[in-house]
């Protein structure tokens, strides 16, 4: 029998000249997958609404610490003139895109019968229409690459539901359709679509949670520790990564077996 | 010149004679050119001319005519 020889998993994850835009970068989940993919060699280009100076040092981090490359769009991707410009700007200076990361996302809590038609509003068009907004302005440049691979951050409320977060789980389902509908629609040019639906990460987004919903989320998890950012950042590696290229249409939960 | 680019580029997309008569090519129209082709189309135009089209471009490119008027505004 033939011993058929595997590549390291190294080499796998080589990421190097490839490029990779991932929303909502400036900190948190955002970044970390940044930097996981820059530490592969992946040029990156970050992407915030607000605090340029703060996206500014994040990618002035990236070139110092990974040497590579990175360019900095600045706008909020519900505007499809905002992608629409940061597909441009990708092009004129890659020519090339490998890696689409939707991470841009906001959660704004409410219960039913308290939520403003523009909480409601705000965290549709972030959550969702963001997503699509550069899944179209980008299919065309990942259709180019050898390997492209759009990854949508959505959420276990998105599979599961939470009370309080009826439009936020909403907004996260639709990720996770679009995430199958554009799958099947860009399997032919060699796209993969999939989303990773991340449990309970310390990020600053849950800095606010009290304390003794804090530990009644702990509780329900599992493994017993809160979610890191850079457990979401090494699935996104995966995902972005040729350890993946035969996977598509996918939602991963990373929450360490989290119940809700 | 650019006509004959964008040319080339219906034939290798739709997969049609060179003598193809270009009056003929029309979006919904041909029978090669529905939605899915012509977002193939577009993609072809891309790379052909290192370029990327604007949205209201590609929704307006409904011949090939109209196509070979889009792509010269994208020739340095």
């Amino acid at each position: 029998m033939s011993i058929k020889s595997e590549p390291h998993a190294g080499n796998l994850c080589n990421l190097q000249d490839r490029v990779a835009v991932v929303t909502g970068s400036s900190r948190g989940i955002g970044f970390e997958i940044a930097r996981v993919l820059a530490s592969q060699g992946c040029n990156i280009v970050l992407n915030g609404v607000s605090n340029e100076s703060a996206i500014e040092a994040a990618a002035e981090t990236l070139r110092q610490d990974y040497g590579v490359d990175v360019l900095c769009c600045f706008g909020d991707v519900s505007d499809a003139s905002v992608t629409a410009d940061m597909a441009k700007a990708v092009f004129k200076k890659f020519k090339r895109l490998d890696v689409l990361v939707n991470n841009a996302g906001i959660l704004d809590d409410g219960l039913l019968g308290m939520m403003t038609q523009d909480q409601i509003n705000r965290t549709l068009d972030i959550n969702v229409k963001g997503p699509i907004n550069t899944m179209q302005a980008f299919s065309r440049l990942l259709a180019r690459s050898p390997s492209g691979s759009i990854i949508n951050i959505s959420s276990i409320i998105g599979r599961e539901g939470n009370r309080g977060q009826v439009v936020y789980g909403a907004s996260k389902a639709a990720v996770i359709g679009a995430t199958y509908s554009a799958a099947k629609e860009l399997a032919a040019q060699n796209i993969r679509v999939n989303s990773i639906a991340p449990g309970y990460i310390k990020t600053d987004m849950i800095s606010a949670v009290p304390e003794d919903t804090h530990q009644e989320r702990l509780d329900s998890i599992a493994m017993k520790r809160i979610g890191q950012a850079e457990d979401v950042a090494r699935t996104a590696l995966f995902l972005a990564s040729d350890l993946s290229l035969y996977v598509t249409g996918q939602v991963i939960g990373v929450d360490g077996g989290m119940l809700i | 010149m650019v006509e004959q680019r964008v040319f080339k580029v219906f034939v290798e997309v739709f997969d049609i004679p060179t003598d193809e008569d270009k009056s003929k090519l029309h979006y919904n129209e041909h029978p090669k050119w529905d939605s899915l082709a012509h977002m193939a189309l577009v993609a072809g135009l891309e790379t052909e001319f290192d370029c990327m089209l604007d949205m209201d471009e590609i929704l307006d490119m409904s011949s090939f005519e109209i196509a070979v008027k889009t792509m010269e505004n994208h020739v340095d």
